[in-house]
Formats: C-alpha cells, structure tokens, sequence
C-alpha cells in the first residue's frame, strides 16, 4: 500500500489539484443545464437558462458594453503600450526614465481598489473644473487603459528587446526615414506581440469589475458589474449559461490563436 | 548633404520626443495627478455644499493665509470615538486581511509547491500541456469562478450535499460567508500564481545534484529538503509575494463568498466612499494601504534587481 503510494502520490496530487482547479468550471457548465434553480441537485435537462438569457436585457445590454469598452481600451492600450515599451528598450538614457519606469509598473502591483478610487477622484476634480469627463464609458476605458498599458508594455517590451536590430540599421542605410523603418520593419516584427498584448488587454478589461465598479455611471454598466449585482443577491443560472456561452466564445478564441501562431511558426520557418 | 543630415537628426528628436512624450503624459495625467489628489483629500476635510475638496489655502480675516492641513483622518483610523487606541474597524480590517493573505499563501504553498514539483519532473513532451492546463481556468471570467464557489459551497450546495450521501456528516456544515469559504476561494483564484514562478524555478534544478545526494546515502526525503527545497527559495519568494501582495487588497472574494465578519481593507474601502461617503478618510486608508502594500514590493523588487545584477558580475 504505501509502495503503491509512493510510486503513485505525483499523479494523485496532481488530479487531485487539477480536479480542484476545473471544479467551478465543471459546475457552472453542468448546471447551466439544469431545469430548476436549485444548485445543489441536477434535476434534469433543460435549456430555459439559455432562453432566460435571450430574454434578460441587463445581461445583454453589459454584454455590449463590455464588449465596446473592451475592444476600445484594448486597442488605446496596445498603442500607448508600443510607444512606452518603445521608449524603455531604445532610449535606454532620458531624463526621468526611473520614475518613468516606475509608473508604467505601479498599476501591477497597486490594489486595484486604490487604482478606481484615485480615478474617481480625477474625474470628479476634472468634471468640477471643466464640466467633463461625466462618469460612464469614458471613464471606464481610461481607468482600463491606465492597467492594460502596464501588462501589454510587458508582452511587447520583451518581443521587443529579442528583435533583431540589424534589421532596422539595414532599413536606414537603405535610406529609409526613422518614422518608415518604425511603421515598415520594427512594427511588422512585433506584430505576434502586438496581437497577444490585445487579446490580453482584452480579456483584463471585459473581466474587470473592481475598477468599473468606481468608474462607470448611471446607465452604464459591463458585464462584470450585472454578474458582480446578481451573484449578490443570490442563485440566478442565467449567468451559469452566460458562463458557459462565454467559455466557449473564449475556448474556440484561444484554439484559433493557438492555430494561427503555429502556422505563422511554420511559416517563419520555411 | 549635410543640410539633410541636419534635417533627419532633427525629425529623429522629433520622433524620439513624440515616442516618449506620449506615454509619459499620459502616465502623468492618469497615473501620478489621480494620486496627488488622493494625498491631498486625505489630508484636508470634505468641501462645503457637496465639494469633496475643501480648499487647501484659506484667507483669513487678518489678510494672512491659512493652511488647511489635517491629519485627523489617519488619526481616526487608529484612534475609536472614545479615545481609545488600536481597537477600530480599520485594525480589524488590516489584520483580518493579512490573516487571510498569511493563510492563503500557506495554503497555496501547501498544494502549488508539490504539485509544481510533479510537473517539473513530468516528460518533456507533457509539460507544455500540463502547463496550458494550468493557465486555462485563467481564460474564464474570474468573477464566475469565484461565484461558481457559491453554489459549491452552499448550505445545500454540491459539497455539503456529497459528504451527507456519503454519511459523513448528518447536518450541512455552514462553508459559505465563514472564513472557509474565504479561504477556499482565495486559495482557488491565486493558485496559479504560485505554481507558475515554482515551476520556472524547478523545471531547471539539476537533477544531478539530486543524483549526488542518493550516491551520498541520503534518502529521497532527505534529498528532497536538503537539495531542492533550498535550491527553490527564490521560487518560493516569488510565488508568495505574488499571491500575498494582491491577497491584502482583495475586494470582489470577501464581497461574494465573504460573510459580515470577514471584512477586508479593500472592501472597508469601498463602504467608507460609497456607504459613509467619507472620501478624506478614504483616501486616508487608501494611502495606508500603498504604504503597507507598495512599500515591500518596491523593496522586494529593488532586492530581486541587485540580486541580478550581482550574478551578472
């Protein structure tokens, strides 16, 4: 028994440890599909949680939002992010580079809560001065960007610092101007990098809850924040099919970018 | 000739101008000023008429200035109504959230440190899957993993339910809103963050020390602490101030799986701007907080960067 043990124990620990990591996701898909609300017995088949969904304005109005705030302050982010990460691989010596460095890297490791109500803060001073921004959209993509800058500058910074330079010298003794060899060869190298800091930023603000929860306004609110005021109240499965229907969008996203850069490797190899 | 060489030095410091200005504008305006209006609610009082900021500078009567400083906010967070020291909610909330934090990075130790181990010692062709295993939960909303908890652990939920078919016990125990269901959950969502930086530290440990140390008689438990646990310190390190750091601040855990008695310093936060509308004391505790947060990461940080530095030479 203990010999099986220990010839056994990696494999029981690491099933053990992965059943724990996929359990809610196994729970939310299984009783997406349940036909009454209760959460502890799966009672039967159904799909009225999925119907409910179709019909729950809420649910799809912060769907449509997120996805807007998401795709605005995913792009808004990956073009700050380059110009930041830019700056910190190529001009290795300008005044401020420290605390510049240092802000850019503060919004990973600040409390997201302080980061909401600093920008809360802003934007009211803002809105007593100069009579805008009102507290809605905007205000969530800036408070999105300011966190989604600081993880994409880390994808693409790296990309970045492995490209190979002489690419770029050989473009200038070819004469090319510094704004042609940045649009014509730097940012065509980092295209992969540009694109998984996207799809990163992406994800970070259609999941984020905390910093819209300060920032949005009447009549705007994400996904998260409808999901975050239902799971308060208690059980409601619409958001375990919503769950489910976003695993999968999501699934089929990763699987599709997992192709796409496993030909783009290929393709680079022949 | 030289014209244009002049021109494109100039277009280069043109270039090089826009390339680092707009960022760091940016980080200006949206970063560093939101924080200088943090710092100076918390010092000031609440304006009149709905103005959350009282001027900093007033005119007396006498035509002389005055500087509306105060420090009565930080003050009252340390000091109850009655005058007694170290006995207010904000304590509470700061100790109850390091105790979290404290158990969550034990408890994540606890399962990630093996679990990465096993891994690491897993065939070269498993790995990569193993590891995309690992980061997959990551792709699904965290809000609806976190709220996928609150049906397992429910009164009638998935847990208790099984352990009374089993007969193990006759009565649900209460899991949600107790400080198991904290625990559970914290443990859940940060996992991942400590078997990560673990597995980068022991997919490279060289298995032939290991191998020494057996030809030296030591048993594979013995091995096991004397090699290769010290060999992973800085694994270690890593994994638990990245589980540790963003445990202290945690807000949307404590809302959803926490009860009334499981308070968290982001969480009082939050009432004290929205429930008592108090912004000074706030941003009071909000500028505690970076200070007890920010400050031993920056010092960790700068002790990880001289520690390269120092292999590099």
């Amino acid at each position: 028994m203990t010999r099986w043990l220990q010839a056994h124990l990696g494999k029981i620990w690491m099933t053990v440890v992965y059943g724990f990591l996929f359990a809610p996701l196994v729970f939310l898909v299984v009783f997406s599909f349940n036909s009454t609300r209760q959460d502890s017995r799966f009672t039967g088949f159904s799909l009225r949680w999925y119907e409910a969904l179709t019909n729950d304005s809420r649910l799809l109005e912060g769907f449509f939002v997120s996805l807007k705030v998401a795709f605005i302050s995913a792009s808004l982010s990956v073009v700050l992010a380059t110009l930041a990460a830019y700056t910190l691989v190529r001009y290795t010596r300008f005044r401020g580079r420290n605390l510049f460095t240092a802000m850019l890297n503060a919004p990973l490791v600040m409390p997201e809560v302080i980061i909401g109500l600093s920008l809360l803060l802003l934007s009211v001073s803002a809105q007593r001065s100069f009579g805008w921004p009102d507290r809605g959209l905007t205000t969530i993509v800036l408070g999105h960007v300011l966190l989604g800058m600081a993880y994409a500058t880390v994808v693409i910074q790296s990309r970045l610092k492995e490209m190979d330079r002489s690419l770029e010298e050989a473009a200038m003794d070819l004469g090319c101007r510094p704004s042609q060899v940045f649009f014509l060869v730097t940012l065509p190298n980092i295209s992969q990098a540009l694109l998984a800091g996207w799809l990163l930023t992406f994800t970070l603000s259609f999941d984020d809850v905390v910093v819209s929860e300060f920032l949005s306004g009447p009549g705007v609110t994400t996904l998260p924040q409808v999901i975050f005021s239902y799971a308060r109240r208690g059980v409601n499965p619409s958001i375990y099919a919503a769950a489910t229907l976003l695993m999968l969008a999501i699934t089929l996203a990763v699987v599709g970018f997992g192709i796409y850069t496993a030909r783009q490797a290929r393709k680079s190899k022949l | 000739m030289i014209q244009f060489a002049s021109r494109l030095v100039e277009r280069l410091r043109l270039g090089r101008r826009t390339v680092v200005g707009i960022p760091t504008v940016w980080l200006w305006v949206f970063f560093a000023i939101p924080f200088l209006i943090l710092l100076r609610l918390s010092v000031t009082d609440m304006g009149e008429q709905l103005n959350p900021f009282a001027p900093l500078l007033t005119h007396t009567e006498g035509g002389g200035w005055k500087l509306n400083l105060k420090l009565s906010h930080f003050v009252s967070l340390f000091v109850d109504a009655s005058g007694h020291w170290g006995d207010t909610l904000y304590i509470e909330a700061y100790l109850l959230s390091l105790k979290y934090a404290f158990w969550t990075t034990f408890f994540c130790l606890v399962l990630g440190y093996p679990f990465a181990y096993f891994m690491a010692r897993a065939s070269a062709t498993a790995r990569p899957i193993l590891l995309m295993m690992v980061m997959l939960p990551f792709w699904t909303s965290f809000l609806l993993r976190v709220y996928a908890w609150k049906g397992i652990l429910a009164d009638q939920g998935v847990v208790n339910n099984a352990l009374m078919a089993m007969g193990l016990i006759q009565e649900p125990i209460q899991m949600l809103y107790t400080d198991i269901s904290m625990l559970v959950g914290m443990t859940y969502v940060y996992l991942p963050f400590m078997v990560l930086p673990l597995y980068a530290n022991l997919v490279k440990l060289d298995i032939r020390l290991l191998e020494a140390a057996h030809d030296l008689g030591a048993s594979p438990w013995k091995a096991f602490w004397l090699v290769t646990v010290p060999l992973s310190r800085s694994g270690i390190v890593a994994g638990s101030m990245l589980v540790f750091i963003p445990c202290l601040g945690e807000f949307v855990i404590p809302s959803l799986l926490g009860g009334a008695e499981n308070i968290m310093i982001g969480r009082v936060v939050w009432d004290e701007m929205f429930s008592s509308n108090n912004w000074p004391r706030a941003s009071a505790l909000a500028v505690m907080m970076i200070l007890c947060v920010v400050i031993p990461l920056a010092w960790y940080n700068a002790k990880v960067a001289r520690q390269a530095e120092e292999e590099r030479t």
